[in-house]
């Protein structure tokens, strides 16, 4: 017997005989003896507790003591209990895509409460059932804003994560579309320079809030002036600081998206996480992926299903709005439990408590000579310092002794060498924040 | 069902969170403020933890029902996979940490696994290397599709067409077109596979690829393809291979040894990672060696010492195409799916897809229209135009099979059969499973004889029945907040 099989020996013959063939390898006769395997060279098979054992040792090839103050878009957030053993549910992981939507009213009705509480949290009207990830829901975003206006030009605020800034250009490389940067001055995108550079050819432009740096900005004025040339504006978030800052609806903007992963979201070494995307009602019929749409059974009882599928590859193929089709439901179902859990009061706690604590690490940090903090623009629980030298080396001194300390930031701006990222979320004590700051000031005094 | 924004009653709380330790009271300055509070529920942990449960219940799955969905692969998937992934030492590693100067060293562990397999998958679809970076199957594709282009732009070759078969997934065409090619479709013939002389036709120096599923989506296996390949490599054209019905051919087969160049594998199918109800999959893409240079960045390389890292300087690479190095969870699960199985359980799983599917189109073909009738791989696909003649379409069917505790198989999918009924059983189902699923199918046709009414008020068991498509599509209700308004 081999693992997770059933057919028996005598249950093979039985089928064999049926079909009317002699062997399991007369039915694969249409593959041809030359196109035979050249290899086929894998290792043994090994029981469960033995693949156990083996990913036991790999595991602890991670280190993962360290404390983290590193964000970056991707946060180190508690995740109540319930979250996980209410996912690891086999009728809601073994399940996939409801196309029979009376047998799949339990995802459907969770994506349609995704759904809402998305649209709540931005302040948006419509949202759909999830994209892969932060940086492809931007990028979807993208293509929707270049759909909808037929214009070729998007301009893209240096704050928007340049992590997300890389994957949009690998995607339209070969598209026939115009990027430009606009500068960030002082924390906040460059007004003056996107009033000068937006017109009537641009499609779109693309912010991020609390930007990349951490600071928090008010681009309503922004959207105004977009606006008035017709241009739209999209605005990727930071879903937790949501519980206090402006929405993108109360500002006005087009599309919102976002990484979702600090919605109850393991770090995952990157995946999977949770892209989203919110927008107005007028552009739903344009909008990228998955909707599930209420609606009344044929005895008048509402129920849910997916709508507007005429946008999607498996109806429209090449005129699809995206070619997505798998996409991350359970992930969405993840975050809903968790936004649950927490409810109206433990959205707005949670977000001043990753607001005291990092405020507390900024004050603190001010005090040790020769960090600079940036202080000209307000953050949420992200900040950038500035060292007296190589953050690349402090960080690596820092790791060293027990802290992951934040992003070194001239892996993706020039002339940043002692810039560094500090992300402090409700997860880091008072403890841990001042033996960061005291080891920080030590291995700074040491230098000197 | 209630939804849980109903259960919501002022003051409920379903997690307390600690209280402050740091001396500091902050806040953002008013003009920076949300100026309404979220209106999320205010439920008890015992509300949501009984809301989701009994969500679940409504749902059929794999763990729960026979799921022989067409083109998805719903076989089993283990348990202890879920172990693995869920261990801290993985699941709590932030993706950023081996990105910090020296900080690969930090999680040799997860590296590993990836590196592993890369190689793991390249000896099993016969490729040089991979990346896992694709986040699904359809962005498997897209990175396939840029490939392709980064390639042809090397070569200085003018390509603009990408020829796909008329039985091909949707997010083939899709994919094709949003990477900016203009899509050729191609028919099927009389035997169900892409047809060669208008191939032939469509062959020309313009053609950058060819996107095809082998098997195909009418679980059959092309004995043309040598050369078609040839037809394409001739024109200097990239052969993509979806690998959606990867599961028929592990060990009788190998898309590198029969000339593709671009190979998708989608985990969540082959490799028994839960399908999540749509999501997370994972899509890794491997290449033959002289598209290797065009692979996204960042790759996994190792050291002479042994050590893994992260390698960005490829300068031909098609750049980022995610933001870290794919679905790390489900990549993990699939690696340890692969180690358990081992050589001959990978073998057996295509073996005995094959045997439960031929077994199937055996016992239903007396009973229903089989268009292409052969053996096939891992699914067959039947045609209810019979059935529909006396009124009772494959919707009706698929209903029919609700009521009786089977999920569906794949109803109006392929496009080129009408009426489709698309069956894959997996490896997972027993033949006793299946033979019950034979005699329920039995019974649907005879009650489409004698009784074909009975079929318009399907499904009566479920908690809801037919809903209104047309009114969902049309009062577009997306967002309970937008209508219902409760607070202000």
């Amino acid at each position: 017997m081999k693992p997770y099989i059933a057919n028996t020996v005598k249950d093979i013959k039985d089928m064999l005989q049926a079909i009317g063939v002699a062997t399991i390898d007369d039915l694969f006769k249409d593959i041809q003896p030359q196109q035979r395997p050249s290899s086929f060279n894998l290792p043994e098979g090994q029981s469960e507790f033995e693949v156990i054992q083996f990913f036991r040792e790999i595991a602890d090839h991670n280190r993962t003591h360290l404390i983290p103050f590193i964000g970056g878009g991707f946060y180190d957030h508690y995740i109540p209990a319930p979250v996980f053993s209410l996912i690891s549910r086999g009728e809601l992981s073994t399940a996939y895509t409801p196309y029979q939507p009376e047998c799949s009213q339990g995802t459907l009705q969770a994506l349609y409460e995704y759904q809402s509480l998305m649209c709540a949290l931005t302040g948006m009207e419509v949202s759909n059932a999830s994209l892969y990830d932060g940086g492809t829901a931007l990028y979807e975003a993208t293509m929707m804003a270049l759909r909808i206006t037929k214009r070729k030009k998007v301009l893209m605020d240096g704050g928007v994560s340049p992590i997300y800034r890389k994957i949009i250009q690998s995607y339209t490389r070969n598209l026939n579309y115009e990027f430009i940067q606009t500068p960030v001055v002082h924390g906040h995108s460059d007004r003056d320079a996107i009033q000068k550079l937006i017109d009537e050819d641009t499609a779109a432009i693309i912010l991020q809030n609390p930007n990349f740096f951490g600071t928090i900005d008010d681009h309503s004025d922004i959207v105004n002036m977009a606006h008035a040339k017709g241009v739209l504006v999209i605005q990727s978030v930071y879903p937790i600081a949501l519980g206090l800052v402006k929405t993108p609806g109360e500002m006005g903007v087009d599309i919102v998206t976002g990484e979702g992963q600090s919605l109850g979201l393991p770090l995952n070494f990157g995946g999977p996480y949770l892209g989203f995307m919110t927008t107005k009602k007028k552009y739903v019929r344009k909008m990228p992926g998955r909707v599930v749409g209420k609606t009344v059974d044929q005895s008048a009882r509402r129920c849910f299903v997916n709508t507007l599928q005429t946008r999607e590859q498996h109806i429209r193929r090449e005129k699809a709005t995206s070619n997505i089709c798998t996409n991350v439901a359970l992930c969405a179902v993840q975050s809903s439990i968790f936004m649950s859990l927490l409810g109206k009061e433990g959205l707005k706690q949670l977000a001043q408590l990753n607001l005291d604590k990092a405020e507390y690490c900024r004050q603190l940090l001010e005090g040790i000579k020769g960090v600079e903090v940036k202080r000209s623009s307000p953050t949420f629980n992200e900040f950038t310092i500035r060292l007296p030298s190589d953050s690349n080396r402090i960080c690596e001194e820092m790791i060293e002794e027990g802290f992951a300390p934040g992003i070194p930031l001239d892996r993706y701006y020039p002339d940043t060498a002692n810039y560094m990222l500090v992300a402090v979320t409700e997860k880091r004590t008072r403890t841990e924040i001042e033996q960061y700051v005291s080891l920080l000031k030590h291995i700074i005094e040491k230098q000197k | 069902m209630e939804l849980i924004f109903e259960k919501s009653v002022a003051g409920r709380r379903g997690y307390l969170l600690p209280k402050t330790d740091v001396p500091v009271s902050a806040s953002i300055p008013e003009q920076f403020q949300r100026k309404r509070d979220c209106p999320f529920p205010e439920v008890t942990e015992l509300d949501v933890v009984r809301h989701f449960t009994r969500l679940s219940h409504l749902n059929y799955s794999v763990d729960t029902h026979f799921y022989p969905l067409g083109s998805c692969t719903m076989k089993y998937n283990p348990k202890f996979t879920e172990q693995v992934a869920a261990m801290p030492q993985f699941c709590e590693v932030h993706p950023i940490l081996p990105q910090l100067k020296n900080g690969e060293l930090l999680t040799q562990g997860a590296l590993f696994v990836l590196y592993e397999m890369d190689k793991l998958l390249s000896e099993i679809t016969g490729m040089d290397a991979f990346t896992m970076q694709p986040l699904a199957g359809a962005h498997g594709e897209l990175t396939g599709v840029m490939i392709m282009a980064a390639y042809h732009k090397a070569q200085k070759n003018k390509k603009k067409y990408i020829i796909v078969p008329d039985a091909a997934h949707g997010t083939n065409p899709a994919t094709a077109a949003i990477a900016g090619y203009e899509t050729i479709s191609v028919k099927s013939n009389a035997t169900g596979v892409i047809d060669i002389d208008q191939l032939k036709q469509c062959i020309n120096d313009d053609v950058a690829g060819l996107m095809l599923t082998c098997p195909n989506t009418h679980g059959i296996f092309n004995m043309d393809i040598d050369k078609i390949t040839k037809m394409v490599h001739d024109v200097d054209g990239l052969m993509y291979y979806d690998g959606a019905n990867l599961n028929a051919i592990l060990g009788r087969c190998r898309p590198g040894d029969i000339g593709f160049d671009i190979v998708h594998v989608n985990l969540h199918k082959t490799f028994a990672t839960p399908h999540g109800g749509g999501g997370p999959g994972s899509g890794p893409v491997g290449v033959c060696e002289k598209l290797a240079p065009y692979l996204p960045i960042s790759r996994i390389c190792k050291r002479d010492n042994d050590t893994y890292f992260l390698n960005y300087d490829y300068p031909q690479s098609i750049g980022y195409i995610a933001s870290f190095y794919g679905n790390f969870g489900i990549v993990l699960r699939a690696y340890a799916y692969i180690l358990q199985l081992g050589k001959e359980g990978l073998m057996a799983i295509s073996d005995h897809s094959v045997l439960n599917a031929n077994y199937l189109r055996e016992q239903l073909k007396k009973y229903y229209h089989l268009p292409y009738d052969r053996i096939c791989m891992h699914e067959c696909v039947f045609s209810a135009v019979e059935q529909a003649q006396r009124g009772v379409h494959a919707i009706d069917i698929a209903k029919f099979l609700i009521d009786h505790d089977l999920h569906p198989p794949t109803v109006y999918f392929p496009l080129t059969v009408k009426e489709a009924l698309m069956i894959e059983p997996t490896e997972s189902e027993s033949k006793e499973t299946l033979d019950l699923f034979v005699d329920k199918m039995i019974q649907a046709d005879e009650l489409s004889r004698s009784n074909p009414a009975s079929f318009h008020d399907r499904p009566k068991t479920t908690c809801i029945s037919r809903p209104d498509e047309v009114k969902a599509a049309r009062e577009i209700n997306t967002n309970y907040f937008a209508e219902e308004k409760p607070d202000d």
